[in-house]
This record gives C-alpha cells, sequence and structure tokens, in this order.
C-alpha cells in the first residue's frame, strides 16, 4: 500500500489503505436480482403472517377510534388526569412516539451527511416508522388539549377574538417544531421514494402501473435528473439533520423551562435527543429483524447492520445512563431541597420507585450486553433486549413526567396517579395504528430504497475496473 | 432544427444501452467531446462522476434553497414581532415582550426556516428537473424502460444540432452501444 502513489486518485479510498470492508450486500447480487427481490415483495402475495398481524393491528385501530369518540363525546374526566398530574400517560405516549421517530430521521439524514453507506438498507422503513410515530404521537397532544375541535387555536391564524398564540412559550414551540418535522419526513421521505415508485411503474401492469406512474411524476432517471435530486436529497438531509436535533430539545423544553422539581434540568435536550435516537433505534430493529426474516432480505440487511445498529443502542444507551446518574449527582449537589427530595423519592421512598427501576434496568443495564460480539450477532438476543429497550423507554418518560407532578413542592397537593381504562385503550391502540399503517406501507411501498442499494454495490462505481483490478494484485501478492 | 410538431412518425431520438456503468461513463465522455447537447444518460441509480464525464456543473438547487431558508426565518420573526409586540403582547409570568425578547423567539424562526428551505427544495427541484411530466416520448421505447431496472441508456435526441440520423447511430455502435433504439413522438 505504501507504494501507491496519492495522484492514482481512481483507488478507491477503503482499497488503498487495504482496509477489507465487509460488502453491504451478500453473495454479489445483481441489479436484477435487488429489483427483483424489493418488488417481488410489493407485487406477490403476502405471507399469512402478514394477515396473522394486520388483522389485530386494525382490531386496534378500531380500540383507538373507540376510545377517542368516548373521549370527545363524554368529556376528558374519562381520563385518569386529575389535580395534581394534569399531564398523564397522554404526554408519556407522545413523548414516547415522537422519540422513536427519531431513529428515521437519525438514519436518513445524519447517517448521510456521515457517508455511511450501510444505512441505504434500512433507511426507507426507519423514515416510513418516522412518519406513522409521529402521526401517533399528534394524536395524544391533540386530545390533549381537551376540546380537539379547537386545536386549530394553535396555529397563527388571524381570528375574531383577535387573540394571537404566545410565542414564548415552549408548547408552542413544540407546535411548530413537530408540525415541520412531519412535514420536512414526509419531503423527504417522498423524494427518496420517486425512482423506486418509477421501477414499480416500469414493472407493473393496469391500475398499479397507473398509480405507482402517478406518483413517479414521470420520474425517467436521466443523469440531468439524478444530479439535481441528489442536490436536493443532500440538502435534505442537511437541514433535517439539525432539525432532530430541535425536535426533542424543544419537546424536552416543555419540561425544562418549567419550575417542577425533576422537570427543571438543564441536561434534558441532550438527556432527550440521545434517548430518542436510543429508543428509536430499538422500535428500528424491532420492525426490522422480522421483516428481514419474512420477505428473505439476508443478503441486504446483513449480519453488519444488525451489529451497527446495536452498537449504536449500545452507545447512546450509556448516554441515557450518564444522564440519569448526572440528574441525581446535579440533585444532590445543588443543596436544594425541593430537586433533592424529589430525587430522593425518584429512587428511594415514593410511590413510583418501581418505575424508575424498570427504566434504570431497561435502558441501561440491559443494553450492556451489546458489548459483547455473539450478543450482537444472535438475533433472539437482539430482538429481547431492543424490545426490552423499547418498554424502558416508555418508562422513562413516565418516571418524568406523572411522578414529577405527583410530588412536587406543598406535601398537601400530593397525589397519586395511574391510568384509566381509556387512556390505557387509547396507548393500545396507537400501537394497532402505527402496526396497521407499518404492514400497509410493506405491502405497498419498496420497504428498501431500490436505487440507493444499487448504487452502493461495488460494481456501480465507473472506475469499480480500475480499482478492482488493483485490489486483484495485491491480494494475490499477500498470497 | 427539427420542429416541435409531433405527427406519429417524426424522430425523437435514439436510445442506445450499454453493458455497465462504466462503459456508459466512457460513452458519455465520447459523446461530451463530440459536441452533443441535447442528451442523457439514463440510469438504475446516480452514477457516480457523471456530471464529469458529461460535462455538467454543480446544480445550483442550493441557491433556491437560500432564498427559500431566508424567506422562513423572516416570516417567523415578522410573525412574531408583529403578533407579540405590536398586536397583542403577552406578559406571563412578568416575562417582558419586546425586542429582545428574541431569544424566546428563537425556536420558531429555526424551525420556519427549515420548513420553507424544505418546501423550496422539493418545489425547486420539481421546476428544475420539470417533473410531473407523465407523458414523454421515451417512454414509447421498450428498451427504455429498463433504466429503472439494470439498464445503463443513453439518450441522444433528434433535436441536437449536431443529430444526423445515419451518423449518429454509427457513433454510438463505434463508442460501445449494444443495442439501439429508434423512438419517435
Amino acid at each position: 500500500m505504501a507504494n501507491q502513489s496519492p495522484a492514482n486518485a481512481t483507488v478507491h479510498p477503503s482499497e488503498a489503505e487495504g482496509v477489507a470492508r465487509e460488502p453491504l450486500v451478500l453473495n454479489q447480487r445483481s441489479l436484477g436480482w435487488i429489483t427483483d427481490r424489493i418488488c417481488g415483495i410489493v407485487e406477490n402475495r403476502q405471507p399469512l403472517i402478514w394477515w396473522v398481524l394486520f388483522v389485530p393491528s386494525v382490531i386496534g385501530f378500531l380500540c383507538l377510534v373507540f376510545s377517542l369518540v368516548y373521549l370527545v363525546s363524554t368529556g376528558v374526566g374519562v381520563w385518569g388526569m386529575n389535580h395534581p398530574v394534569a399531564w398523564g400517560w397522554d404526554i408519556v405516549n407522545f413523548v414516547f412516539w415522537i422519540g422513536i421517530g427519531h431513529a428515521g430521521t437519525l438514519i436518513s439524514a445524519i447517517l448521510f451527511l456521515t457517508r455511511q453507506k450501510w444505512r441505504t438498507s434500512v433507511n426507507r422503513a426507519s423514515e416510513a416508522m418516522t412518519l406513522f410515530a409521529v402521526m401517533c404521537a399528534g394524536i395524544f397532544p391533540g386530545f390533549h388539549v381537551g376540546r380537539f375541535w379547537m386545536v386549530w387555536f394553535l396555529a397563527p391564524i388571524p381570528n375574531a377574538n383577535g387573540i394571537w398564540q404566545n410565542f414564548k412559550s415552549p408548547l408552542l414551540w413544540d407546535v411548530f417544531a413537530v408540525s415541520t418535522y412531519f412535514t420536512v419526513s414526509v419531503i423527504f421521505w417522498y423524494i427518496g421514494l420517486i425512482p423506486d415508485l418509477a421501477t414499480l411503474r416500469d414493472r407493473g401492469k393496469g391500475l398499479a402501473k397507473k398509480l405507482y406512474g402517478f406518483f413517479a411524476l414521470g420520474w425517467r432517471g436521466g443523469n440531468r435528473q439524478w444530479r439535481h435530486y441528489e442536490m436536493a436529497y443532500l440538502i435534505l438531509a442537511a437541514i433535517s439533520t439539525p432539525l432532530v436535533l430541535s425536535v426533542h430539545s424543544v419537546v424536552s423544553f416543555d419540561f425544562a423551562t418549567s419550575v417542577v422539581p425533576g422537570w427543571h434540568t438543564t441536561i434534558f435536550p441532550p438527556y432527550f435527543v440521545a434517548g430518542a435516537i436510543f429508543g428509536g433505534f430499538a422500535m428500528v430493529l424491532t420492525l426490522m429483524l422480522p421483516v428481514r426474516k419474512l420477505y428473505g432480505l439476508e443478503d441486504l440487511i446483513t449480519a453488519k447492520h444488525i451489529d451497527n445498529m446495536a452498537k449504536i443502542i449500545l452507545l447512546t444507551g450509556t448516554i441515557v445512563g450518564y444522564a440519569y446518574i448526572m440528574e441525581l449527582f446535579i440533585s444532590y449537589y445543588s443543596a436544594n431541597a425541593f430537586e433533592t427530595d424529589a430525587f430522593h423519592m425518584r429512587i428511594l421512598s415514593g410511590p413510583y420507585t418501581w418505575a424508575y427501576y424498570c427504566m434504570f434496568f431497561a435502558n441501561v443495564i440491559a443494553p450492556q450486553v451489546f458489548w459483547f460480539k455473539w450478543s450482537r450477532h444472535n438475533l433472539w438476543m437482539v430482538f429481547v433486549v431492543v424490545n426490552i429497550v423499547n418498554a424502558g423507554m416508555w418508562f422513562e418518560r413516565f418516571v418524568i413526567i406523572p411522578t414529577s407532578l405527583a410530588r412536587d413542592f406543598l406535601p398537601g397537593q400530593w397525589g397519586y396517579y395511574s391510568a384509566s381504562w381509556v387512556e390505557k385503550l387509547l396507548f393500545t391502540g396507537s400501537f394497532g395504528m402505527f402496526m396497521m399503517l407499518f404492514l400497509l406501507f410493506l405491502r405497498f411501498l419498496p420497504v428498501i430504497a431500490i436505487s440507493e442499494v444499487k448504487g452502493v454495490l461495488p460494481a456501480s462505481d465507473p472506475h469499480y475496473p480500475e480499482w478492482k483490478h488493483l485490489r486483484d494484485k495485491r491480494r494475490n501478492k499477500a498470497k | 432544427m427539427s420542429n416541435p410538431s409531433s405527427s406519429a412518425s417524426e424522430l425523437f431520438g435514439y436510445v442506445a444501452e450499454f453493458g455497465s456503468a462504466t462503459d456508459l461513463y466512457h460513452a458519455a465522455e465520447k459523446v461530451r467531446d463530440a459536441g452533443f447537447r441535447r442528451w442523457d444518460v439514463h440510469t438504475p441509480y446516480p452514477v457516480h462522476g457523471m456530471d464529469h464525464a458529461m460535462g455538467l456543473g454543480k446544480s445550483w438547487l442550493s441557491a433556491i434553497v437560500l432564498c427559500g431558508g431566508i424567506t422562513g426565518s423572516l416570516t417567523a420573526l415578522v410573525l412574531q414581532f408583529f403578533t407579540q409586540v405590536a398586536l397583542y403582547p403577552t406578559v406571563v409570568q412578568d416575562k417582558p415582550t419586546n425586542l429582545f425578547t428574541i431569544p424566546a423567539f428563537f425556536p420558531v424562526t429555526f424551525e420556519l426556516t427549515i420548513l420553507l428551505s424544505a418546501f423550496a427544495t422539493v418545489l425547486g427541484l420539481f421546476a428544475i428537473i420539470m417533473l410531473p411530466r407523465w407523458n414523454h416520448p421515451l417512454f414509447n421505447s421498450p428498451l427504455f424502460s429498463k433504466f429503472s431496472n439494470d439498464g445503463f441508456l443513453l439518450v441522444i435526441e433528434a433535436r441536437d444540432p449536431k443529430f444526423k440520423k445515419e451518423k449518429t447511430k454509427e457513433l454510438l455502435a463505434d463508442i460501445g452501444a449494444g443495442k439501439i433504439e429508434e423512438v419517435n413522438y
């Protein structure tokens, strides 16, 4: 490797350094194979298990509709919230779902900017997951306002009362952050889909051809289109990166800018963002492990992909663990009686300590197993751990939100909150809606970004023969 | 120059298929050097370095996005100052509402900057690459539909000033095209 001159720019960088990288697509699959395999999922009949999952998901979705109708027709009293806990499962679930969305944007935007080519196999499904998670998230604050039909008051629209929103309130920032996040995620997802919709159009017949053709907008894959398309993709990645970091920061401001002990913490924005990515990757793996097995995508979503995602879970889980411990330390170090008591009750004497230990085990202890390579390569192990993390991230939001409210400054105001059956049904229903949308996505849209995966094959590089020749020569010499 | 009236038999151009991204890349360099202007390569994925091989510069979409972003920032600042300071000053927790409230206006300004940048990106992209356009002469070509699977195609339009019916076909064959197909309007 030392004798290669730097002027020889056609040598692929990884080859020039003599690093043998694991291929991103196994078994040297061809372009046509990739098209057939991914489009086949959409074009062929779904396996039985799809229906086995779809029917309960629809029932879950109907439960969601029922609980919302019941809520609106009866009144917010059907939820278990009351003084002093006015933010209960609804806000917990909102933060839970919005956090899940973050992994999709991390994969599609941040990993794109950092040139992590392995993202191409998982970005489409993760972005879909983002959209569906944000839809689920949006339901909760929407109905939390009490009168759902007045939600439009959140938008700065001139109205007969002459009232304007308070732009100094983090709650309004949240409205802008979440709605911008959803809109930009839809745009990013759709722009990525256009070339693949054209592929489905060119393979399809009849109505499918017309529908895919309509949404493909007449894409022709010319380089005079691709070069602007690539710039658009780059720009969307570049603006989504600060956006995704801002969204969960703004969500954390809802709490951090208040004076409630347990909420009033400067560590919240980075801690929330790390937690969101952590929980989001857990959900990506929860969805992708079965999808990969079910549709025979092992050559595209390889052990390397799962290994990488498990490592990100380990990293962000450890950051979250650091934040938990730092919160405790600062509450002690602050010497503020309310702060110290809030955390004392959180971990030792309060009514919700069980939730704290569930959270701590699931988010900090359980992912530590990913230090070991065997665990990252054992799919059952990964699946079990990521589901523990999913539950743990829900507990994290529960620990932060209702338990802080249940014990604030005056003991006379203390209370205990538990969710009513309506809240529980609504939360279950949101999972039904999420799964229903994801299954429909699997049925109708390409689950893997076809054109992007094609672009990361070694042979896709026009200079491949040149550096392949050099690589083979060096490998033969090494032998 | 051909006239743009679309009679059924008028030639749109040639679609030529190449074996690989590498072949197409080198073919594009030769077509570029031959001085053609109305031509394009159609590939299943964006081929790295093809802009250079075709003699194309950097995309100027980013300029449109910059305008979108600036519009977003200004819209947000005007919206917030106008409603909070002039129209409806809300004093919550004794916090003032004046020119120095700007840190509190930052999150919404940021979000609207991003939002309008994203709109500018998608609308600017569609304007530049002229989509949606559901009907195009190239869709008449059976060979052309391979581009979205595994075809590496080069299209030279008859509208190009250098286009000659026989000579261009010979050129395409010389630079290594496999199948060559005539496409009519």
